[in-house]
């Protein structure tokens, strides 16, 4: 493998193209909470663009960078085109290479991107976990005086389930064979969220595809890129598309907002060498939800008396432009109902490790979002990313109104397609 | 100097708005150097976030003790500069105080921080059939405060008027720091109305009362493409002739459309050199009967294909092109100018061509949105920044396009202001004597000048000071106190 240098600095020609109108002001969850130029899209931008005509990257500066969620909600809203997204990650990468960051705020890094991107290493937590959850609930306050990102991490660990469901190789599909595709499995998904999986692979069976499950895949490289850390994300950018390679299938199905999001970006993320840019660019990474409303349905449909509250995930919705697929799937659904709810525009404050860095702003917009999460009404909250469905969970147990059962956009379809009871998806129990 | 004056202003701010909302960090502090025209840039001295209007007035209290000139911002949108800050100065930024402070739909009115935006008014009152009336483009982000600073328009002032007609109230602070109340009900002068508009040279806004319109039974939006602006623009005069009033009136050229498409496609129909958005809204026979007629001007006028919506995803679809204009021309030019004069309606046709004209023989692209309806122009005026003297060429079209209002008896500005932008037309629009007289109702509200000053008049001088062509140094420079008067 020849090392390749990732692009380096941030684009002027990019910074460019905002024209300074403030259209993204409304959307940015910064500058909702703070109502602070350098804490907005606009701001942030000038920023940068004061960074590149040789400005010091201070403390302050990298500060406002690192408040950014990277949900994209700017990129929707921008009238000009502004590649937020490019500009973002750019600037990420500058201040993981020119800001030094304090000794514990390092070490804090250095355990999440040691911990989150390996699926075994997830593993080996998942006991000390489960027995460990109410214990360390207790603990909280003293955690939080300690450490926020720490106090922060055990809030948002949702509950283990005791068994792991190991997924076949490969699943055959359900009468004719209407696609062949992989699947990622993810690391946090896979972990904490295996009932998922197991219900993406066999929604996709019975719709007719033939599901490819390649056992040793890593992390996509998502939380690498997102966070600045460039030569990590390229490797495991890198393993991935020759995980899939060697599966031999040409399109991958996502269920994580998040990984979508980084693997539809492959391309870019492995421009710096041509040969592995050309590999990226023949992958196809499509979301399940938008991959299965191009499908069409062919299975049958059970009804559901439900009433959903669909929760629009940034990495989906902003990155990815998937939202009206997933309400149509659910829409599909005899006798469900789905709900919107107010502000969907703004993150939840997930937003991959930004809950464990930024853990106040986090916790801020998790409760906002909880208060227009339960003004929806609804009997089942869902969303189609492992981090928001964290985050979200961990804010409603603060509001201390009310447990809100969740599920996965894929585990509705699948209760619908097997004729499950409702309760299967509200009990909690099975998710 | 001016830069220990401003330390100890901050030091003393610090008490009562709290560390973090008082900002002294360069880098900080330049991310505020302009709103949404960036032609014209000045970091400002200091930047203060204040909450509420005890916050407002210490600070204002403050720069007047201090003799420091303050420059009030909203979210930073507006297109003349009126919220350019001072370098000597401090900028109060108007973007904490966002609440909605009650709602009273019996009486038709809200009562609204100058933080909030525009469209969150309409947003709060909408579930109950009401929303707030005057609509600028940037509605989702400018802020009421702004609004009223610049006595906003949008595109359905023309059956609705201005932000003037829909602000009952405002609490103030007054140049000198007091909290006051203007009200519409008042005997005596108009104080609200001289307020409305002043932008921001009269005091700073801390409370506004805001009207609430009973949402229409029933809106229709025509699209009617044509194959020229002349053919459009005779089309609108006819519709006005007719005696309709309709809602709106949008008119945008095929290089406004083509930015248009480019940013949100939004699919208007092919090969038109204009579209004409016309919104009708009212009791459902009287829509039905207007829209008839509409239609039939449209075609006689040269109209090749007509669409029109009746639900919201649809108006939305359609409006989506024409609200996204102004940023949307950013994906054919790197960089514009936009531009905003009026013209009587009837002259519309002779203007465009002659905005054409100017356009050729410059090498300059000129895209044209505007409220057609009541003849407010908004001409984009492209170029390359990299280009050199591009700029220049593009501010001297622009510059052209204001004296081509002026000449047909219209205005400079229609509805962005006049900021700091066209201080310099408006001796062309009014005499010397027009200009002092206004002097003299600014120096009733701020003999001293040190709310916005800079911005609106051409030659700020002292108030006191008699009116008339004046020679030498200014008493200000002389005394030491100034630089720039």
């Amino acid at each position: 493998m020849t090392p390749s240098e990732p692009p380096h600095g941030i684009d002027a020609e990019l910074i460019k193209d905002c024209v300074h109108c403030g259209f993204c002001l409304p959307t940015c969850p910064t500058y909702v909470l703070w109502g602070e130029e350098m804490d907005s899209p606009r701001g942030r931008i000038h920023l940068m663009g004061q960074h590149v005509e040789g400005a010091p990257l201070s403390d302050a500066m990298a500060g406002h960078f690192d408040a950014c969620l990277g949900c994209m909600a700017c990129v929707t809203a921008c009238p000009s085109g502004v590649q937020y997204d490019k500009l973002i990650e750019q600037t990420r990468a500058v201040v993981e290479r020119e800001h030094p960051r304090p000794p514990g705020e390092r070490a804090m890094r250095a355990l999440v991107f040691a911990l989150f991107p390996h699926p075994r290493r997830l593993r080996a937590l998942r006991l000390p976990l489960r027995l460990g959850a109410p214990v360390a609930r207790r603990l909280l306050p003293r955690l939080r005086a300690l450490h926020p990102s720490l106090a922060a991490m055990v809030e948002l660990a949702p509950p283990v389930p005791a068994h792991r469901t190991r997924l076949p190789p490969r699943v055959r599909a359900v009468g004719p064979r209407r696609a062949t595709v992989g699947l990622l499995t993810g690391c946090v998904q896979g972990e904490f969220f295996p009932g998922v999986n197991a219900a993406t692979a066999r929604v996709l069976a019975l719709e007719g595809c033939e599901v490819v499950i390649p056992r040793r895949q890593g992390c996509c490289g998502a939380l690498s890129l997102h966070s600045g850390r460039e030569e990590e994300a390229v490797r495991f950018a890198r393993a991935t598309v020759a995980a899939f390679e060697r599966a031999g299938v040409g399109t991958v199905v996502v269920n994580a907002a998040g990984c979508g999001s980084t693997m539809k970006d492959y391309a870019t993320v492995l421009a710096g060498d041509e040969a592995w840019a050309r590999r990226a660019a023949e992958l196809r990474t499509v979301d399940v939800a938008e991959f299965l409303a191009e499908l069409g349905p062919r299975a049958r449909r059970h009804p559901l008396r439900l009433d959903v509250a669909y929760h629009d995930a940034c990495h989906l919705a902003h990155a990815q432009r998937v939202r009206a697929q997933p309400r149509e799937l659910l829409g599909a659904i005899p006798e469900l109902r789905v709900k919107e709810i107010a502000e969907p525009d703004i993150c939840c404050g997930s937003a991959g490790t930004y809950n464990l860095f930024q853990p106040e702003a986090a916790a801020e917009l998790g409760e906002r979002k909880a208060t227009h999460v339960l003004a929806a009404q609804a009997d089942l909250l869902v969303s189609a990313n492992p981090g928001c469905t964290m985050q979200i969970t961990a804010a409603l147990r603060r509001t201390g109104r009310k447990e809100l059962p969740i599920a996965h956009t894929i585990q509705v379809l699948d209760a619908s397609l097997r004729a499950l009871p409702v309760s299967a998806l509200t009990g909690g129990a099975s998710l | 100097m001016p830069g220990d004056t401003l330390t100890l202003l901050a030091d003393r701010l610090r008490g009562p708005l709290g560390d973090q909302w008082v900002i002294t960090d360069p880098v900080r502090l330049r991310t505020y150097e302009c709103d949404g025209l960036t032609y014209h840039r000045a970091t400002p001295g200091l930047v203060v976030l204040p909450e509420t209007a005890e916050q407002v007035s210490a600070v204002v209290r403050a720069c007047a003790e201090a003799g420091v000139p303050f420059v009030a911002r909203g979210a930073g949108t507006g297109l003349s500069g009126g919220a350019l800050p001072r370098t000597d100065g401090v900028l109060i930024v108007m973007s904490r105080m966002r609440r909605i402070l009650s709602i009273d739909l019996p009486n038709r009115r809200a009562v609204v921080e100058p933080g909030v935006t525009n469209l969150a008014v309409t947003e709060a009152v909408r579930a109950d059939g009401y929303y707030y009336a005057p609509d600028p483009s940037s509605q989702q982000v400018c802020s009421i405060g702004g609004n009223v600073a610049e006595n906003s328009g949008g595109a359905h002032c023309l059956k609705y008027g201005f932000t003037v007609n829909h602000i009952l109230a405002l609490e103030i602070v007054s140049p000198d720091g007091d909290i006051m109340q203007l009200d519409a009900l008042d005997p005596g002068y108009d104080l609200l109305g001289a307020f409305i508009g002043s932008e921001g040279t009269l005091g700073v806004a801390t409370k506004i009362t805001v009207r609430l319109t009973r949402a229409p039974e029933v809106v229709t939006t025509v699209l009617a493409a044509f194959p020229g602006v002349a053919a459009g623009g005779k089309a609108v005069s006819a519709i006005i002739g007719s005696g309709i009033v309709p809602a709106a009136i949008e008119m945008m050229d095929a290089l406004a459309i083509e930015a248009a498409e480019a940013a949100v496609a939004c699919r208007y129909p092919e090969g038109a050199g204009a579209v004409l958005i016309v919104e009708l809204d009212g009791p459902a026979a009287e829509v039905a009967g207007h829209f008839e007629q509409v239609e039939r001007i449209c075609r006689e006028e040269g109209a090749f294909e007509i669409r029109v919506a009746d639900d919201p995803a649809e108006r939305a679809a359609i409006w989506k092109g024409r609200k996204s204009a102004f940023a949307a021309v950013g994906r054919i030019s790197p960089a514009y100018i936009v531009q905003d004069g009026v013209v009587p309606r009837t002259a519309l046709p002779g203007v465009l061509a002659r905005i054409a004209e100017l356009s050729a023989e410059h090498g300059i692209r000129v895209a044209n949105v505007f409220h057609a309806g009541d003849g407010n122009l908004h001409p984009l005026v492209l170029f390359d920044d990299a280009e050199p003297g591009a700029g220049e060429r593009a501010e001297h079209v622009s510059g052209m396009i204001l004296d081509l209002c002026i000449e047909h008896g219209g205005s400079i500005t229609g509805e962005h202001g006049v900021g700091v932008d066209k201080a310099r037309y408006m001796p062309k629009m009014f005499t010397e004597d027009d200009l002092d007289t206004m002097q003299l109702v600014r120096c009733a509200f701020d003999p001293k000048g040190l709310s916005n000053p800079g911005k609106v008049f051409p030659t700020p001088r002292l108030c006191g000071e008699v009116p008339g062509v004046r020679k030498g140094v200014h008493p200000l420079v002389e005394s030491g106190k100034a630089e720039q008067f």
